[in-house]
């Protein structure tokens, strides 16, 4: 018999805090929603500062400011501020583009705890190139900068077939740069990901060629840095534990006050997100139908319903699944007992007569004007 | 065959003052009735036991005196071994030096 997963409502502990869409960057992978260009109506300042005290009341410690680009909106310093005075452990997810000594100091002082900055490549037109924009060597230059200043200091490499070939070189760029942290993220093939993915899923070989240096280095710098690396899950058995269970630990919010449970969860049909405009994050979280949703195993199809290992990973990401089955209750394709599984070779496939083709489709950068071109 | 255990005291030495990490957090979390460690990407939630140790790692002490210390505190005697076994993890993660 298979157990149940426990359906007691856990508090949240991470907040997401997605300040704006805007960014000066066009990263091809990024996770923002396609239509990023259409949705308005940023969050003003005064209700930032309820999201953060209401969540932070409910048991919320690590913070994120992410967006697109955090920087850009410039009352960051006073939510920073009232972050700290909170007891949040605050965090700011930037490209770094935009940032000026000036800026560290005075997010310093205003509270925030570390910043994690994004390089695209250890290779300036690489970088470049992904990015949309030069920035390469501001970019290196910010990062000794929040180093100079006391933050920890956690650099942030996504990782496809366009960069993962230099895995060591990203390795030895975070080494050189005093990284206290490094994130080796594969992408997620989401938003912009998803719509990319041809062009920027690697091959199985690539995948585990990078994992093995990874891990190698990861030994190696041991006590000096502390290397995160997220695995991209089209080349596993099973599916990832989506963000550790569904409106269990994870709130995200996005711009326009939209309260998701993962921040992909807006690209999902027929789930109904909250506003923050409309609704406390009390009842956001306990009581909103987007946040029960996927609670529980009620929601359960087989596969997974019957599965032992549904308390261990509850059936995979959601996303995942609508985004390669057509419908968010099936099991994650990722997951090799999935009837779907083929959606994931098909994926893979695809992507490799790409790159074979010697007539690679061009990436699709994400910017306003092809968001509002394939909205 | 019996295995030998290597030290875990090696890079532990109870002369030395400790100090909390200033990149780290430790603080009393409400909603958990509990103390954590809050760093990037990450939250340790602590024992009343583990918070007591961290919280005389604070540029005053070093393990021989937070020994003292917490045998004291505790009336207790024979806390040597697992109070340097915490402080062996906790320097191992980077929590203190």
């Amino acid at each position: 018999m298979a157990g149940s997963v426990n359906l007691t409502i856990t508090p949240p502990r991470w907040l997401l805090a997605e300040l704006t869409y805007s960014c000066p960057l066009q990263c091809p992978y990024c996770a923002n929603p396609i239509d990023f260009a259409s949705i308005k109506n940023e969050l003003g300042t005064e209700d930032w500062l309820r999201v953060l005290t209401e969540a932070r009341a409910m048991g919320a410690v690590q913070l994120g400011f992410s967006g697109g680009e955090p920087l850009t909106r410039q009352d960051l310093p006073v939510l920073v501020k009232h972050a700290r005075e909170l007891g949040y452990f605050s965090n700011l997810i930037t490209s770094g583009y935009g940032m000026t000594e000036a800026k560290i100091v005075e997010l310093k002082e205003a509270g925030l705890d570390h910043i994690q900055v994004s390089i695209q490549s250890p290779e300036k037109t690489l970088n470049d190139e992904l990015a949309g924009t030069e920035s390469f060597e501001h970019k290196k230059e910010v990062a000794r900068l929040v180093k100079k200043h006391g933050y920890p200091m956690v650099l942030c490499v996504v990782v496809h077939r366009k960069n993962i070939h230099q895995i060591r070189e990203i390795l030895e760029m975070a080494t050189e740069l005093g990284a206290d942290y490094l994130e080796v993220a594969n992408t997620q093939y989401y938003g912009w990901a998803h719509l990319n993915r041809d062009q920027l899923l690697p091959t199985k070989e690539q995948f585990e060629e990078a994992e093995a240096i990874a891990q190698a280095y990861k030994e190696k710098v041991k006590g000096k840095m502390k290397i995160y690396y997220v695995i991209p899950d089209f080349y596993e058995d099973r599916p990832k534990a989506c963000m550790n269970g569904w409106g269990t630990t994870f709130l995200t919010i996005a711009p326009d006050g939209t309260a998701l449970p993962c921040h992909s969860a807006r690209e999902l049909p027929g789930l109904v997100c909250p506003n923050v405009k409309d609704m406390s994050i009390y009842d956001i979280w306990h009581h909103s139908e987007a946040f029960n949703h996927f609670r529980g195993d009620e929601w359960m199809k087989e596969p997974c319903r019957s599965c032992p290992e549904k308390t261990k990973d509850f059936g995979g990401c959601h996303c995942q699944a609508y985004l390669l089955t057509g419908d968010m209750h099936n099991t994650d394709p990722a997951c090799s007992l999935s009837p779907d599984r083929e959606r994931v070779y098909e994926a893979i496939f695809k992507a490799r007569n790409d790159s074979e083709s010697g007539n690679v489709k061009p990436l699709v950068f994400r910017n306003p004007k092809n968001s509002k071109m394939l909205a | 065959m019996k295995i030998q255990h290597e030290s875990v005291n090696m890079a532990l030495d109870p002369t030395k003052i400790l100090n909390f990490s200033p990149a780290l957090r430790l603080q009393w979390e409400e909603t958990q009735k509990k103390h954590v460690i809050l760093y990037p990407e990450g939250i340790v939630e602590l024992n009343v036991p583990s918070t007591e140790i961290l919280k005389l790692c604070d540029g005053e002490h070093n393990a021989e005196q937070i020994l003292v210390e917490l045998e004291a505190k505790f009336n207790q005697t024979g806390l040597k071994n697992d109070i340097y076994g915490f402080l062996e993890v906790a320097i191992e993660n980077g929590w203190i030096s």
